[in-house]
């Protein structure tokens, strides 16, 4: 197991659950309240600096532990020594919602729309929460697994005005 | 939450370009709220290619995302293909050949010359040189012959298989190659002297929207655009895969994070492959160039058309599919682009649960109107182009 | 004609009640046409890039005429529809259609503006003839470069055969 792993388990015990994984990549879960504070220490004190992706998976019909339904993969990357973690975070099925994490990271931002977009998974505190693959018509959330793959939803005019009042956030 | 619609000042005017725009080489949308030529605030809108390529995938097998997986990124579709099948290939713990891997090297590596052509091609086009496109698209006209040759197509190749790769080098190839491969560096270096003298071209591309290395981290940046940055981070050093570590090669890196150190490092990544498919040419190891496992690969065709064993075999290797471990991966690759990374979740069924490309065009594209914001209309133009956003990935 | 029905006639025509003068202008008419159509490049995805193949060096769109690339639709009569059309952009390639001055003309290239091709879901339009009228369907994805320049042979074919009667 590696350094920051253990600096990882040390400092949040057992808020952190390490989780098996393929290929010997690392994966750890933590619940949505620890969401923010843990990845602002991988961030900050275990030199993961890059936000890579986002992952939404929904696990309705899964043939192994389909509760809860949704889950959000955030996956970090350390620039400097190249090591990466995966933190899995169950989304809370009554509320859909996991706080945003735009305020560490510029990427958090089209990220999170995207996965509001396809899944219908709250942000809390994300500045401009809206659509960002599909049109701002559409209906349902495409990737979810009871989304029908064909249901197609036309639409008749683009969006106008894309500018938001606060620059930052566009 | 903020609000559509600021007001506007008197002054000030509220342009749209896009989603149908030649400087947008796609279908990415942009709208800028301009005070004269400069740039007050930007937004940006993208989705309009968004073709389903995820929920596409939960439909098909495994390995039947290939075609898919190739018209992520089109202008680099070699590589693509052959990513994909890395990342199925991880999850299902296996490795291909070693000569499919060089093969593989290979693939990615033209792909990244013709990728980068194509960028640099329109990125010049973009600030009003079209010579330098004739030169540059003639030489990826050059390597498309050979990748016709090689794969059967010019463009989507369906090349990539789970295990290795579809067809070996025909006879004479690697020559050929060498020879089109040094014809192409002379016009590349022709174009390059070009514009490296050229007062009207440097002006319009030196020191003009510039992203810090602080900022290119926060959004994620990988890739070239990274590596303009000042930093030196580079997959295939980084974290070799398809034995990229036996080959020697230089990882170009700029300092500036301008424009102009985004273009001028696609020149210098052309000159770093090229060094690597020589090497690659010159040290191919012999062997197969796909695994044989009747869970994971087709018999050979002599096989399937004389035997009982071997046409029972493709049956239930194309009917079934391939089963790998539930479980979720990441495997990353360097795109052209910077990292191409594909999350799979695995239910253990032939079909992917779940899909997730992590295309590097997104990463740079959502930097976007930062980079602009206070610069001229005409440089965010010049910009774009060198961020190189591929719509197909940037929307999957 | 077939002499035994005279034809109705309209337009020009039938003002000026001068039908060789009307089949005269005609082929005046188809062959300024046939040869100097100037197309918007309405492209999308993967096949714009075999696009970019047709108007270089080796392919050379311009041995038939079609080289002025015109980026607005105002000064455009060949609508070429290359690349998968999404449910988001369908409105913007209506709306770039109607603003083409008549007469004009549409090429679907590939699979996907023809009929969606292989991406049959919730995102993708099937086909582009749900939003504009087409008249050269090229098969393939994406197709061949040659493949195209054989559409715009087609289209010319069919010009050579339109008549100013008809509205055109
Ligand atoms: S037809 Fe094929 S090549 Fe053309 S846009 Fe569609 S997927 Fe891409």
């Amino acid at each position: 197991m590696d350094a920051p792993l253990d600096r990882l388990l040390a400092r949040f015990e057992e808020r952190v659950r390490v989780l098996p994984a393929l290929a010997g990549q690392t994966a750890v879960e933590v619940a949505p309240a620890d969401l923010v504070e843990v990845v602002a220490f991988l961030r900050d004190e275990a030199g993961f600096d890059v936000l890579l992706d986002l992952v939404g998976v929904d696990r309705l019909g899964h043939p192994e532990a389909p509760t809860p339904r949704f889950e959000v993969l955030y996956h970090l990357k350390s620039l400097a020594g190249g090591a990466r973690v995966r933190v899995h975070v169950p989304v809370p099925d009554d509320t859909l919602e996991l706080p945003s994490c735009w305020r560490l990271w510029h990427a958090a931002n089209w990220l999170e729309r995207e996965v509001w977009d396809l899944f219908g998974i709250r942000f809390a505190g994300h500045p401009n929460l809206c659509r960002i693959l599909c049109h701002h018509r559409f209906e349902g959330h495409a990737l979810r697994r009871d989304y029908p793959i064909g249901r197609r939803q036309r639409l008749d005019a683009p969006e106008a005005f894309l500018l938001t009042d606060d620059p930052e956030w566009a | 939450m903020s609000t559509r619609v600021p007001p506007i000042p008197a002054e000030r005017f509220v342009l749209n370009i896009g989603p149908s725009h030649p400087v947008t080489h796609g279908t990415l949308r942009i709208q800028i709220e301009a005070e004269g030529e400069t740039i007050v605030r930007s937004a940006c809108e993208i989705g309009y290619l968004h073709r389903g390529f995820e929920k596409e995938a939960e439909r098909v097998y495994w390995e039947q995302v290939t075609p898919y997986a190739e018209r992520l990124n089109y202008c680099s579709s070699l590589h693509n293909s052959v990513a994909w099948c890395h990342a199925v290939e991880t999850l299902l713990g296996v490795r291909a050949p070693p000569r499919a891997q060089a093969l593989r090297v290979l693939a990615s590596e033209i792909a990244r010359i013709m990728d980068h052509l194509v960028c640099l091609a329109a990125n010049i086009l973009d600030v009003g040189a079209l010579s330098c496109w004739w030169y540059l698209y003639n030489v990826r006209e050059r390597l498309y012959d050979l990748v016709e040759d090689l794969c059967g197509h010019r463009l989507m190749v369906t090349w990539g298989r789970v295990g290795g790769v579809a067809t070996d080098l025909p006879e004479g190839w690697g020559e050929r190659l060498l020879v089109v491969l040094r014809e192409a560096g002379e016009a590349v270096g022709e174009v390059r002297e070009m514009l490296s003298s050229n007062r009207i071209f440097l002006d319009r591309v030196e020191g003009v929207c510039v992203i810090s290395p602080k900022d290119a981290i926060a959004h994620g940046f990988t890739g070239p655009c990274l590596r303009a940055c000042g930093l030196p981070r580079d997959l295939r050093k980084d974290e070799p895969y398809w034995g990229y570590e036996r080959y020697a090669f230089d990882v170009p890196v700029r300092s500036h994070g301008d424009t102009l150190d985004r273009m001028w490092i696609r020149f210098d990544e052309i000159e770093a492959s090229t060094q690597i498919v020589r090497q690659v040419i010159e040290s191919l190891p012999s062997g197969p160039v796909i695994l044989d496992d009747p869970g994971i690969t087709l018999p050979a065709r002599e096989e399937v058309q004389s035997t009982m064993e071997g046409l029972i075999r493709h049956f239930k290797r194309i009917m079934h599919g391939i089963h790998p471990p539930r479980g979720v991966v990441y495997s990353a690759t360097e795109a052209p682009n910077g990292e191409l990374g594909f999350t799979l979740v695995s239910d253990g069924g032939p079909r992917p649960w779940r899909v997730k490309v992590r295309s590097p065009s997104f990463a740079h594209f959502s930097a976007f109107p930062r980079m602009i914001n206070g610069s001229m209309i005409a440089d965010a133009v010049a910009a774009l182009g060198s961020l190189n956003v591929v719509a197909g990935e940037l929307d999957r | 004609m077939a002499p035994s029905n005279p034809p109705v006639r309209i337009g020009l025509e039938g003002r000026l009640d001068l039908p060789a003068l009307a089949t005269r202008l005609d082929a005046i008419l188809n062959w300024g046409r046939l040869h100097s159509l100037w197309p918007m490049p309405f492209g999308t995805a993967c096949c714009a890039i075999e696009f970019m193949g047709l108007v270089s060096s080796r392919f050379d769109i311009s041995r038939f005429g079609s080289e002025f690339l015109r980026f607005s639709p105002r000064q455009a009569d060949l609508l070429l529809v290359m690349g998968t059309i999404t449910q988001k952009m369908g409105p913007v390639l209506r709306q770039i259609y109607d603003q083409m001055p008549d007469p004009k003309w549409v090429v679907s290239m590939g699979a996907c503006a023809s009929s969606g091709g292989f991406y049959d879901n919730y995102a993708v339009v099937q086909g582009i003839d749900e939003l504009v009228p087409v008249d050269v369907y090229v098969a393939g994805c994406p197709p061949r470069p040659e493949n195209v320049l054989g559409a715009l042979q087609r289209l010319q074919e069919k010009i050579r055969r339109e008549r100013v009667a008809d509205g055109r």
